[in-house]
C-alpha cells in the first residue's frame, strides 16, 4: 500500500497554450455499502495544451474511465475542479466529443443518419446545405462514404468506430476524450485506425485525451503519457514526455529512444501490477 | 480462357451448394412440419374410428365443411354468413380495441419508465388488473355500453393494455446508458433526448408488449364472442357446438389459429420496417 505514495511530481509548468484544460486537485468517490467512502481518484492535477494529444495509461479498474466521464461531465467530481478555458465544466457539452469504447451508435439510424444527428443538434446555426457537406466531408475523412448508408449492425467493429470518430469530429469539438477508442479491435483493424486518427488528428490539432491500456499505443500516438498509479485512491503517478515530433511517426519503433521509453512505461506498469 | 474457367468454378460450386442445401431447405420447411400434420390427423383418424360418436374422421369433416371451404364470404340471409365474413368481424372488433389500447398503453408505459413517481403511482393499478381475466370485465362492459359489440371491444381493449404498458416501461427504463451520454454530450434538451433517443431505443420492447397484447386479445375475442353472441368466428364455434356440428368446430380451431399466426407474422414485419431490426421470435 506504500505505491500510493507519487513518485514525482510532474504538474507542467504553467504556460499560456497548456491553460486549455486544468484538472485541479481532483477527487473522485462513491459511497461504498458499510457507509465509508469509496476513493476511486485522489488529487489529480494536470493540465493540457489546445493542441496536445495525451494518453492516459494504467491497470484497469485505476479509474482512468472515471477521470475521462468527469471531463466529460458525464460524472460529477467529489472534489476538486476541471476548467475548459478558464470556464469551469459542470455538464456535458458538444465542445468535449466522446469517443466511446463501445462505439455507442445509435442502431436504428444509418451510418450516415448518425453522424447527421449529432451534426444537427450541435451546429444549429449552420445551413441545411451547410450540415449536410459537413456530414459528408466527415464521412469521407473516415473512408465510410461507400457505407453511408448500412446501420451498425451490418458494420465491422473498426467500421464502427470510425463512425463514432466521425460523429466525434464533425460538430467541430474544440477537445477529443477518446475511451479505450481501439481496444475492442483486432490488432491489424487497431493498427491502421490509430494511422488513420492520427492523420485527422494532424489537420485538425485539437486537444485530445485517449484513455488506453496499451504502451505502444500511448507511444505511437501522445505528446504526453499520464501512468495512472492502481484504485483505490488513484493518482498520477508520473508523466512521460513523448520528445518525438508529430508528422511521421510511422518509423517511430526503430528507434532506440522509443525502446528507452517504452521500457520506462512498462516498468512503471509492471510495479504496479498486482 | 481464365476468365471462362474461373467461371465455371463458381457454377459449378454454386451447383454443390445448391445440391447440399436444398434436400435440407425442403426437409426443414416442408417435411417435417407436415410430418407433426399427418400425425395429429392420424391419431384423430384413429380415435375417430373407434369412437364413432365421438367426433367425424378427418374425411367425413372435410365433407361437411367443403362448403365454408370453397365459400367463405357468402351472405344467405340475415345470420347466415360465410366464415370469411365471422372472421372478418372478430379481425375488426380485436384490431379496433388493440389499437385504441396501444394508444393508452404506450403513454402509460412512457410514464412509468420515466417517472418514479408514476412507478409508484401506477404500477401497483397494474399489478392488480393484469391477473383479472379480461372477460371478468364483460359484465361491467356490458352495463355500460348495453349492445354486444362495444362491450366486446372494451374487453379487447382492456386486455391489451396490460402487457404494452409493462414491456414498454421496461423498454424506456433500460435504455442504454450508452445512448443517453450521447444525448447528453451533444446536449440534446429532454423533449429531444424522449423523441430521438428513448423513443426509437424503446420501440423494440413496446413492439414485444404489442405483439403479446395483440396474441392474447386473439385469445380473448373467441371467448368473449361466445358470451356476447353476434357476428364473430368465437359464436361460430359455439353455435355449431350447440347443433352438434363437431366439423365446424374442428375447421373454426383450425383457422382461428392460422388468423392468430398471421397477425403475429404481420406486427412482426410492421417491426422490422419500423425499427429496422429483425424482430425477435417471442414466447408468451
Amino acid at each position: 500500500m506504500a505505491q500510493f505514495t507519487r513518485r514525482s511530481t510532474n504538474v507542467p509548468k504553467r504556460s499560456s497554450s497548456s491553460d486549455f484544460l486544468v484538472i485541479e486537485n481532483l477527487s473522485k468517490s462513491y459511497p461504498a455499502a458499510d457507509g465509508s467512502e469509496f476513493v476511486v481518484l485522489k488529487d489529480i492535477n494536470l493540465a493540457i495544451a489546445a493542441d496536445e494529444y495525451i494518453s492516459v495509461i494504467g491497470h484497469s479498474g485505476c479509474g482512468k474511465s472515471t477521470l475521462l466521464k468527469i471531463v466529460a461531465g458525464l460524472e460529477p467530481a467529489t472534489s476538486g475542479s476541471v476548467q475548459l478555458e478558464g470556464r469551469k465544466i459542470r455538464k456535458p457539452g458538444a465542445e468535449r466529443m466522446v469517443v466511446f469504447q463501445h462505439y455507442s451508435l445509435l442502431p436504428w439510424l444509418t451510418v450516415r443518419e448518425n453522424v447527421r444527428l449529432a451534426v444537427d443538434e450541435v451546429l444549429i446555426h449552420a445551413s441545411a446545405s451547410d450540415r449536410k457537406r459537413i456530414v459528408n466531408e466527415h464521412l469521407a475523412m473516415v473512408n465510410l462514404t461507400e457505407a453511408a448508408n448500412k446501420y451498425p449492425d451490418e458494420l465491422s467493429g473498426g467500421m464502427k468506430q470510425r463512425v463514432g470518430i466521425a460523429r466525434a469530429l464533425a460538430v467541430r469539438p474544440k477537445m477529443l476524450l477518446m475511451d479505450e477508442p481501439f481496444g475492442a479491435l483486432d490488432a491489424l483493424t487497431r493498427g491502421r485506425l490509430q494511422q488513420q486518427v492520427l492523420d485527422i488528428w494532424e489537420h485538425h490539432r485539437h486537444a485530445v485525451m485517449m484513455i488506453t491500456h496499451d504502451v505502444d499505443e500511448a507511444l505511437y500516438m501522445s505528446d504526453r503519457i499520464v501512468m495512472m498509479t492502481n484504485g483505490p485512491n488513484a493518482t498520477i503517478g508520473e508523466i512521460l514526455e513523448v520528445p518525438f515530433p508529430h508528422p511521421d511517426r510511422a518509423s517511430l519503433r526503430e528507434l532506440p529512444e522509443y525502446q528507452e521509453l517504452r521500457n520506462q512505461s512498462m516498468n512503471f506498469l509492471d510495479h504496479y501490477f498486482d | 480462357m481464365a476468365y471462362r474457367s474461373s467461371l465455371n468454378i463458381i457454377a459449378v460450386a454454386g451447383q454443390a451448394t445448391w445440391k447440399r442445401a436444398r434436400p435440407i431447405l425442403i426437409r426443414d420447411t416442408v417435411l417435417l412440419p407436415a410430418l407433426g400434420f399427418i400425425g395429429v390427423v392420424l391419431l384423430w383418424w384413429i380415435v375417430a374410428t373407434f369412437f364413432t360418436e365421438l367426433m367425424p374422421t378427418p374425411m367425413q369433416a372435410l365433407g361437411e365443411n367443403l362448403d365454408y371451404i370453397l365459400h367463405p364470404f357468402y351472405r344467405r340471409g340475415p345470420g347466415d354468413l360465410g366464415i370469411g365474413w365471422l372472421l372478418l368481424s372478430s379481425i375488426r372488433r380485436v384490431l379496433i380495441g388493440f389499437l385504441l389500447g396501444a394508444l393508452v398503453a404506450i403513454p402509460v408505459g412512457f410514464l412509468i419508465g420515466m417517472s418514479r413517481k408514476a412507478l409508484m403511482i401506477l404500477n401497483p393499478l397494474v399489478q392488480i388488473f393484469k391477473p383479472v381475466s379480461p372477460l371478468a370485465w364483460l359484465p361491467v362492459a356490458l352495463a355500460i355500453f348495453n349492445l354486444a359489440d362495444p362491450s366486446a371491444i372494451f374487453v379487447i381493449f382492456i386486455t391489451s393494455l396490460w402487457p404494452t404498458i409493462i414491456n414498454t416501461a421496461l423498454g424506456v427504463s433500460s435504455v442504454s446508458q450508452d445512448y443517453l451520454d450521447v444525448a447528453r454530450v451533444l446536449e440534446m434538451p429532454r423533449w429531444r433526448q424522449i423523441t430521438k433517443v428513448i423513443w426509437p431505443a424503446s420501440l423494440p420492447y413496446i413492439f414485444t408488449g404489442l405483439r403479446i397484447s395483440l396474441g392474447i386479445a386473439w385469445l380473448v375475442i373467441v371467448a368473449v364472442e361466445m358470451l356476447t353472441g353476434g357476428v364473430g368466428i368465437g359464436f361460430f364455434v359455439w353455435d355449431e357446438w350447440s347443433r352438434l356440428n363437431l366439423s365446424s368446430v374442428f375447421l373454426a380451431i383450425f383457422v382461428i389459429g392460422l388468423t392468430g399466426l398471421v397477425l403475429d407474422y404481420a406486427v412482426g414485419k410492421v417491426q422490422e420496417w419500423v425499427t429496422h431490426r429483425p424482430a425477435r421470435s417471442i414466447k408468451v
